[in-house]
């Protein structure tokens, strides 16, 4: 299926926020509540057929030009299909006070690392995931790097066995 | 209370010791000999065999996607090296081809072969790495001498174009750096045959060797199911029968004009990557001998007829005409800037004014080029695509290399995201040596071809 057959396909089957295809790249947004349900849908349904999470990441929108009272994060899960060799990005956004998106843990593996990256750099949380740890990063750091309002020169509290 | 006997004490039994054997927990790393970055697996055995893995990253984490957002477009190059460093060619070309592809530019046809030719020389490289380092660690030491042999034929390959042989920093967005150099056709063939050689011999002192096979039949195995619910690509797939590759599936350059086969295996163990891998050298080889015979040659103008141009751009092209006279006054290029005057770089650059750094002797020789130069190095300007996300996907030496960049339209990237293709085979590695012995955990580690820069970014 090439990128307007895919939108086709989820646009009749759940509700979506809103569709483009920038670049030719298919995207869908959607809302976090139906998040489960268009993801499910994408792996099981077997026009769709995405096998593959082939990456999952999210991106802090704080000061892009005309999002910045939007919601503050968009996670963003690309998949892929080995069946119909096509690929789709699907996003959702979540606000600051409620930076909780549910985990995709049990529809793919690969989701598990992904979320943990995606709660280590951004402070997204994922609810459901099994082992909602930091992934680069180590348990004592403070903030989460990758947000738009963390500078890049800040230091952290240096940490060691206890006194 | 009565005396622990020796025996009662290595078991865990008698007064004083709990209840039975219990489970012994070792760790490995940060810091092991095997360990081909800095990566630590804590395990938890009973005897000699692993119950529990659990694999902990980070420690080589350097804030590459953070570093991204900080400078220009062509300033992450640098950065892209030092992902995964054993093959830092595609990751320049992964990272170019994303923010072309967001700016919707396509690069010149001899450009497109040049990254293909590159790309697999690194691919090559990488693999030749991969086994001699595994080989290793089981003892073959003659196999890692041997490949790193042929590596350093085609590291100097590397260094004949890009002038350098880790820190390439060789691809542009909208180009390369530098043409080809002189000969390199010739001193290619002449790599190549000592490679295979290489390699011949290697087939001959591993692939049918007993003490290797041991080691590597059935061990370290992931499921088909399992490895693409993990999005583990690249030879680790392709050794449980399926045969996805980027350059097959979804081509880029111009791999769709090439000929070469997909080498997949069944069993996905160790010795299945193994001969993926293997085999995957040939092919790019291969390919690389195609695409040195098909490559064009001569200055070729992309931005020649059939494109309609605003006015805007007929002025500014109208300008270039006034200075082409001017231009034509020769200047003596330093040795470093071989591959880099004006002809070369129109064969291998964009013609867009608005990317692509123009030459040396234009900067220098006229004013429209040192202010085309300066439009592109001042903070605030250069590169500047509008508005929007894209995914690029190349094939890198471990797998589906991705980049995703968002543009807010400033000369900045708002956003990059690199897929790292070895993260996935890590997330199920607990899986891999979960039920084996120790000493099996470290030939699977090896297959998994894990590279610290690009895993922690």
């Amino acid at each position: 299926m090439d990128g307007a057959a895919v939108l086709d396909a989820i646009r009749q089957r759940a509700d979506v926020v809103e569709t483009h295809a920038h670049r030719g790249d298919a995207t869908v947004v959607v809302t976090r509540d139906a998040l489960p349900r268009v993801l499910a849908l994408c792996r099981d349904a077997p026009a769709l057929a995405f096998d593959m999470l082939m990456d999952l990441t999210a991106v802090d929108y704080l000061k892009y030009p005309g999002r910045e009272d939007g919601p503050r994060f968009e996670v963003v899960y690309h998949l892929y299909s080995l069946v119909h060799n096509h690929r789709v990005r699907i996003k959702t956004r979540v606000d600051e006070d409620d930076a909780v998106v549910p985990s995709a843990v049990g529809l793919w593996p690969s989701a598990n690392w992904f979320e943990r990256e995606v709660w280590d750099m951004f402070g997204v949380r994922f609810s459901g995931h099994p082992n909602l740890m930091r992934l680069l990063l180590y348990e004592e750091f403070v903030g989460h790097p990758l947000r738009k309002d963390y500078p890049i020169d800040r230091r952290q509290p240096l940490i060691g066995p206890a006194q | 209370m009565a005396e622990t006997t020796r025996r009662e004490f290595m078991l865990g039994e008698g007064s004083g010791t709990g209840s039975g054997s219990q489970n012994l927990h070792v760790g490995m790393g940060p810091a092991h000999p095997a360990m081909h970055g800095i990566i630590r697996i804590t395990t938890e055995l009973d005897g000699e065999t692993i119950v529990k893995a659990d694999v902990e990253i980070g420690y080589l984490h350097r804030a590459f996607e953070k570093d991204c957002e900080e400078g220009g477009y062509n300033n992450a190059i640098p950065y892209t090296d030092r992902l995964n460093y054993v093959s830092p060619l595609i990751n320049n070309f992964g990272y170019c081809a994303a923010i072309e592809k967001l700016l919707g530019i396509d690069v010149t046809e001899r450009c497109k072969y040049i990254r293909v030719i590159m790309s697999e020389i690194s691919r090559i490289c990488d693999h030749l790495t991969c086994i001699g380092a595994s080989a290793m660690e089981l003892g073959a030491f003659t196999v890692f001498l041997y490949m790193i042999k042929a590596r350093e034929f085609l590291w100097e390959l590397v260094e004949d174009v890009t002038g350098a042989r880790l820190t390439i920093s060789y691809g542009r967005v909208g180009g390369v750096k530098a043409d080809l150099p002189d000969g390199f056709s010739a001193k290619t063939t002449k790599a190549f045959k000592e490679t295979r050689e290489v390699l011949d011999e290697v087939h001959r002192l591993l692939t049918g060797n007993r003490i290797f096979l041991d080691r590597m039949v059935g061990l370290g195995a992931l499921s088909r199911e399992e490895t693409i619910a993990y999005a583990i690509t690249g030879p680790l797939l392709r050794a449980v029968g399926v045969p996805y590759d980027v350059r097959r599936a979804q081509p880029y350059d111009v791999y769709d004009r090439l000929e070469f086969e997909i080498p997949t295996q069944k069993d996905g163990d160790n010795f299945a990557r193994y001969l993926v891998r293997m085999a995957e050298m040939e092919q790019s080889m291969r390919i690389v001998e195609q695409a040195l015979a098909r490559i064009p040659g001569g200055a070729i103008n992309v931005d020649a007829a059939g494109r309609p141009i605003d006015p805007a751009a007929y002025v500014d092209l109208g300008k270039q005409g006034k200075t082409e006279g001017l231009l034509l006054v020769p200047i003596t290029l330093s040795p470093n800037l071989q591959g880099q005057q004006r002809a070369a770089l129109e064969r291998v650059n964009v013609h867009d004014k608005r990317v692509v750094l123009p030459s040396k002797e234009t900067t220098y020789g006229s004013i429209e080029g040192l202010m085309n130069h300066f439009m592109l190095i001042m903070e605030g300007s250069g590169i500047r695509p509008p508005l929007g996300e894209a995914y690029a996907a190349v094939e890198g030496a471990n797998g589906e290399l991705g980049f995703y960049v968002v543009s807010d339209g400033t000369d900045r990237p708002y956003r990059v995201r690199c897929r790292p293709p070895c993260l996935p085979p890590m997330a199920a590695l607990s899986r891999m040596i979960e039920g084996g012995m120790v000493a099996d955990l470290i030939p699977t580690f090896g297959s998994v071809n894990m590279i610290g820069g690009e895993l922690d970014r």
